[in-house]
């Protein structure tokens, strides 16, 4: 179950970072560019995803088509995979890693200040739109537990403070950007 | 002539900072005036040490860690890029660091030496031996190799490589046929295929196209889990390279056999690293466990004869081929043949890569290698090979890393994840993670598995709350047998080990 907090539109309409604005003709690309690939269709989701942030409803129908399946079985696949997600997210993903050698490292008071300092659960967005949290089972950084993955990059050996350090950084750099 | 430094391009170092500290030496570099040559290679495995700093001198490489960025400054005052010793960060030449030294590396040979994307780093390096060997022998001939070394395959299950790769071999050979590589390294406390990955790409990729030759298959594909960005940017460079020197493609090698390879990306289901899971996935669907038989050796990937091996198994090969499958099967002990990437992560001092001939004792991994726990506290318990692995007491340490000796306790090697946990740790959260992983991660196929898992944490919730003690331990006792007698795979079927485990040697911890 997806627990999100309501996601902001941007004042005067314009999309924020992390909120994806899409047309069925970014979606046709990438089917078009990967439909003929054995097995294709989780290359096509993964592509969507990086594209538009996320797989919205409307994709469904149009990979289901080009793939020759039902709506059906492409929202199966969907929901069968934690990486899919469909729903925009924030500025930042955050994945905190759940797993026993991050727990052996203080990985559950870990996991506690973040979800307390964004105020969000697990597959929530914070309502600035900066931090979506995602759970996740692993990150094979063990050796330098606890480990979080901020969009594509791992850090080892995080604590509550460094925590705070990086999500400060982070909202800082975006307020810059903009 | 420049100085050679190393910063790894790994995801440990990584993830400690490398690539701030890199650009710092640069940095400074550029401030003295001192003529250097950045490497980004590979990392040595000791991850305690990173990021480790290696300076290439007269007498060798000379490493420093860990190197945090504040640091640079003095270490440059220090004669970093002479590779001077005046600095608390200075741990003498890098080969002769006990933990490196003592250890057997045939598999593990060449990470953190080598720059891993570079072919001629590679080939400098024993690699390709293997693959020029295999385009001279006829395919028996190999698979007659790969049976002598005595592998076994290494993600978990032990199956002996030679004899599926036999099954392959023996199927007719004018159809398609498939190598998949598992690479859904998703036990917590395991980073061995990510190392290979990461550190030495083309070992694997040399590992793969040798089973293509063997068993008559003209496609491969790497099915890797999402949660290991760097390793897809290095694989699918390295494949690109790989094609464009002719290691791959359509004439592999001027032999005029072909070998294609392609990086498939996974979404974050650990049940797709059962390889009947993995692949239904690769063939775009839900992520479901088939029954077995029909075997994958003879009706795998879209109904073909295929080739599934760890990415571990795989990289053991080119060994395998280079020095003769007896020069592996000379290590190790018993059934348990050649060496043992072990993994040590968690709550442990030294963590990192240990690769070992079979036989050497828990103990002398967690001691003489780990130097006891990261918090200083004492030891607690051991999970060995992965969250469906037993936790295992002190009084268990000393048991041989062996298959059948770990088998034999109730336990087992896995894909070779020493996690470790001081006295801190509430066993019977323990206990309920594993029943609340299962939840989490269960296909659904099976009613076992899918409804076991979530009556499995409602009972350690009331034995933890103090409600109906015995009744309720004789209902996990028995909700667990039904799990392990009843699942269709592994995932079900194992997940009660941890949780048996705990009854058995922390009850205390269990009930309030």
């Amino acid at each position: 179950m997806h627990i999100s907090e309501p996601i902001q539109q941007h004042p005067g309409g314009a999309t924020m970072p992390g909120i994806g604005d899409w047309t069925p003709d970014m979606i046709r690309d990438e089917v078009n560019a990967l439909k003929h690939k054995p097995g294709a269709l989780l290359p096509i989701l993964h592509a969507v995803q990086n594209r538009i942030g996320y797989i919205p409803e409307g994709a469904v129908g149009i990979i289901a088509e080009a793939l020759q399946q039902t709506r059906a079985e492409v929202h199966g696949v969907i929901s069968f995979y934690h990486h899919f997600r469909t729903r925009p997210v924030g500025s930042n993903v955050i994945h905190v890693c759940r797993a026993e050698a991050c727990q052996s490292m203080g990985g559950r008071a870990l996991e506690a200040h973040i979800k307390t300092r964004l105020g969000v659960d697990y597959h929530g967005t914070t309502a600035d739109n900066e931090f979506t949290l995602e759970p996740v089972y692993c990150l094979g950084n063990c050796a330098c537990a606890p480990s979080i993955r901020v969009n594509d990059d791992i850090h080892g050996r995080m604590t509550p403070q460094k925590f705070d350090r990086l999500a400060d950084r982070l909202t800082t750099a975006t307020l810059d950007i903009r | 002539m420049a100085t050679r430094i190393y910063v790894p391009c790994e995801t440990t170092a990584l993830s400690m900072g490398a690539d701030e500290v890199a650009g710092l030496i640069v940095h400074y570099a550029g401030i003295r005036g001192v003529d250097i040559e950045l490497v980004r290679n590979g990392s040595r495995g000791l991850f305690w040490l990173e990021p480790l700093v290696e300076v290439e001198t007269a007498t060798g490489r000379i490493g420093y860690g860990p190197v945090e960025p504040d640091d640079i400054p003095g270490l440059v005052e220090a004669g970093l890029f002479e590779g001077q010793s005046d600095h608390p960060r200075f741990l003498g030449p890098v080969a002769d660091i006990p933990y490196l030294k003592r250890q057997q590396r045939l598999t593990f040979s060449r990470i953190g030496i080598t720059d891993p994307l570079s072919i001629a780093d590679y080939r400098a390096h024993g690699g390709f031996n293997g693959l020029d060997k295999a385009l001279l022998l006829s395919p028996q001939a190999i698979v007659d190799e790969v049976k002598a070394s005595g592998l076994r395959g290494r993600g978990g299950a032990a199956f002996p490589t030679g004899i599926k790769w036999q099954t392959v071999h023996d199927e007719p050979w004018q159809q398609q046929k498939y190598i998949v590589c598992n690479a859904d390294e998703g036990d917590s406390g395991t980073f061995a295929d990510r190392l290979v990955m990461e550190c030495d790409p083309y070992m694997l990729i040399e590992g793969m196209a040798i089973a293509g030759l063997a068993v008559g298959a003209t496609q491969g594909f790497i099915y890797l889990r999402s949660e290991y960005p760097v390793a897809h940017r290095i694989l699918e460079n390295a494949i690109h390279r790989a094609e464009a020197e002719g290691y791959l493609g359509d004439d592999v090698r001027g032999s005029g056999r072909a070998f294609h390879l392609e990086v498939r990306l996974a979404a974050g289901a650990y049940i797709c690293g059962e390889e009947t899971s993995l692949l239904e996935s690769l063939e775009g669907k839900r992520g479901l466990v088939r029954a077995k038989p029909p075997l994958p050796a003879i009706k795998g990937l879209f109904g073909q004869p295929t080739v599934v091996n760890n990415v571990l198994s795989f990289a053991a090969v080119p060994f395998i081929l280079a020095q003769g499958g007896q020069a592996y099967a000379d290590y190790g002990m018993g059934k348990s043949r050649g060496t043992l990437p072990i993994q040590l992560a968690g709550n442990i001092r030294q963590g990192g890569l240990i690769e070992l001939a079979f036989g050497v004792s828990l103990k002398e991994i967690l001691e003489d290698f780990g130097g006891g726990t990261f918090s200083g506290r004492p030891m607690k318990a051991v999970q060995v090979g992965g969250p469906l692995m037993a936790y295992m007491p002190e009084s268990q340490w000393d048991t041989p890393m062996d298959y059948e000796a770990f088998g034999q306790l109730g336990a087992g090697i896995g894909h070779g994840g020493v996690v470790v946990f001081d006295d801190t740790v509430d066993m019977g959260e323990q206990a309920r993670f594993a029943m609340e992983f299962c939840t989490v991660e269960s296909c659904g196929k099976c009613t076992p598995c899918r409804i076991g898992s979530v009556r499995g944490v409602e009972v350690i919730d009331r034995l933890r709350a103090g409600e109906n003690r015995e009744a309720n331990l004789a209902l996990l006792e028995d909700l667990c047998e039904t799990m392990v007698d009843g699942s269709l795979c592994a995932m079900g079927g194992m997940t009660p080990f941890p949780v048996q485990s705990v009854m058995k040697h922390f009850p205390d911890d269990l009930t309030a």
